[in-house]
């Protein structure tokens, strides 16, 4: 499972006020703390407060390779901002993310492609999210035949069918775990899917326990990675056991400790 | 025809027995294991970095227990480990010696733990080969010698066996005192050969410094399940799980003589064949599976078996 951290974003107060101070020593101190508790990768949001985007995209992604060499997660929807992220990241880099609209595949794809990075794209088309398990798979495929268009191999196209909230959608999560599954049938090699957790427990109660449950349906349902807080316990060890279920990791006793110790 | 070329994300670890002057010891020569970054022998997808090292058992007793056919190669040196030791060395030419203490086991003569250091001290004098120092396999009586070995060969950099998931503080402790490296015995489950790499790291030890000894059965003692478990260890560790990411050890030569089939002599199993042949033969082709299976230490009794493996290495090497 490749786990993206999400807590690097302005929209966290500790992150909004270093990007206004541009404290680059509080912002690789997260950094460094997501890492150790076994991220993969670091999702790098400016938020809505910056009043320059792109600039501080370019901090943001500075503040972070001035401590480590770890995959960045470029995450905003304007093009330009992603490109000055990409410019100062050098390689080593996911774009979050495009959406399946036409003009946006237009000018995500040839980006990711040419970059070599990798791209997080959304069932999400000129109508919206549709609400069911076809809609979503359908839109997946004509991402899947754009990527192949424009030279991005399916290995680094990451699909997300986005999750909404349980208390305002609660019949998505089990069409979500079935899209997921149908998205590992479109192609060979498949794309891989990715879910950002937090959204679905977004104004509930019981956060971590909603989506531990869900991690644990989606990692069964075949989900490659995911967004979420690696400093919550309880859903990274629902994460590690889930890799020990499906027989990727070596089980012994001590499996939860022997995880941690592998990411140092 | 196109090759298809794996790739895996991670490596195993290099383990380096014995020390130089100037790494502290006097050893004439150090043995690195590890490193592979693929399976076994596929030279095409990446050569191994080092070459599968052999080593020799000696005793600090008196065999008598052993077959002719293998106690004939040592005659004139049996009972004095220092000078077995030194003939080993001068006249078969391992890579490394392996010195196993079985006379501190109360079956075995019950000798004093001071003992085993003075042998330990002596035996470094009379060979300037890397060593490897083996307990009895009697917990109590391993664990008053463990500290005063470690102490006797502090310096040579030697690898001291074996810890297992009941009993390995005590080895743990005096490796990390006198800077050994750690042969780590789990019985044929990977469950447990990483349970005993996590207990002893999470002494502070570290994980690149230990060796793997899956603890392998002889050929025709259900040696196939052995390969599988070898097998998995080198998948796992291949993909990414450092707890899995050692070398691999084989303790061969101990394992094939406990079959009967390489010691019951000629006159009673006539269709057997000639002790002689047979006994080597069967430790070197239990040796040459576990070097499919992924060994990289290979530990043995018989002279020829180690010879025979010495220039199967060289053909397969050479070709692979």
């Amino acid at each position: 499972m490749f786990l993206i951290s999400e807590r690097i974003n302005g929209m966290f107060t500790a992150v909004k006020k270093a990007i206004a101070a541009r404290d680059a020593a509080a912002i690789g101190e997260i950094a460094l703390r997501q890492l150790a508790a076994g991220a993969d990768a670091l999702d790098l949001n400016v938020g809505t407060a910056a009043a320059e985007p792109a600039e501080a995209m370019v901090w943001l992604v500075e503040s972070v390779r001035a401590v480590s060499a770890a995959t960045l997660c470029l995450d905003h929807p304007n093009i330009e901002v992603i490109r000055a992220g990409a410019e100062a990241a050098g390689d080593n880099f996911i774009i979050n993310s495009t959406t399946a609209r036409e003009e946006d595949l237009a000018k995500f794809l040839p980006l990711a492609a040419q970059t070599g990075a990798g791209l997080i794209a959304l069932t999400l088309d000129e109508k919206g999210v549709p609400n069911t398990v076809d809609g979503r798979v359908e839109i997946a495929a004509r991402i899947l035949i754009a990527a192949e268009g424009a030279g991005l191999p399916p290995d680094r196209l990451f699909i997300d069918p986005v999750t909404l909230p349980i208390n305002v959608a609660q019949d998505q999560p089990k069409k979500l775990l079935e899209a997921v599954s149908q998205f590992k049938l479109l192609s060979d090699p498949p794309p891989r899917a990715v879910i950002g957790l937090s959204n679905l427990a977004s104004g509930s109660s019981e956060k971590s326990l909603l989506t531990g449950a869900f991690l644990a349906m989606a990692m069964g349902a075949g989900l490659d990675a995911v967004i979420l807080d690696p400093e919550d316990r309880l859903l990274i060890d629902l994460l590690i056991t889930g890799e020990v279920l499906l027989n990727r990791t070596i089980y012994n006793r001590d499996y939860l400790k022997a995880w941690r110790a592998g990411k140092t | 025809m196109e090759t298809v070329i794996e790739k895996w994300p991670a490596a195993i670890n290099t383990v380096t027995i014995g020390a130089r002057e100037d790494g502290g010891g006097t050893r004439s020569s150090t043995v690195t294991i590890g490193g592979e970054t693929t399976l076994p022998f596929l030279a095409f997808e990446g050569a191994p970095p080092h070459r599968p090292a052999l080593a020799l058992d000696i005793l600090d007793y008196s065999p008598d227990d052993w077959p002719e056919t293998l106690r004939e190669p040592f005659r004139e040196a049996l009972g004095d480990p220092a000078e077995w030791a030194g003939l080993c060395q001068e006249k078969y030419r391992p890579d490394l010696i392996c010195l196993r203490l079985q006379s501190l086991h109360p079956d075995w003569g019950d000798t004093d733990p001071e003992r085993a250091a003075e042998t330990v001290r002596a035996v470094l004098a009379a060979t300037s080969l890397p060593l490897i120092i083996c307990g009895c396999d009697h917990p109590e009586k391993d664990n008053l010698a463990f500290p005063l070995c470690a102490a006797a060969a502090a310096g040579e950099n030697c690898l001291i066996g074996f810890a297992t998931e009941e009993n390995y503080k005590t080895l743990t402790a005096a490796c990390l005192a006198d800077n050994h490296a750690i042969w780590a015995q789990s019985p044929i489950d990977i469950n447990i050969a990483k349970q005993v790499n996590i207990l002893i790291s999470e002494m502070g030890f570290d994980p690149k410094r230990i060796v793997i000894d899956p603890n392998t059965g002889a050929l025709g003692y259900g040696i196939e399940y052995t390969y599988s478990i070898m097998e998995r260890i080198r998948l796992a560790a291949l993909d990414g799980d450092k707890m899995l990411a050692m070398p691999l050890l084989g303790d061969v030569g101990a394992d094939a003589w406990r079959a009967k089939e390489a010691k019951a002599a000629e006159k009673d199993f006539p269709e057997w064949g000639e002790e002689n042949l047979r006994g080597p033969l069967w430790e070197a082709a239990t040796a040459a599976l576990l070097l499919q299976a992924g060994a990289d230490l290979l530990i043995f009794r018989h002279p020829e078996a180690l010879r025979k493996i010495r220039d199967h290495l060289d053909n397969l090497l050479d070709i692979a």
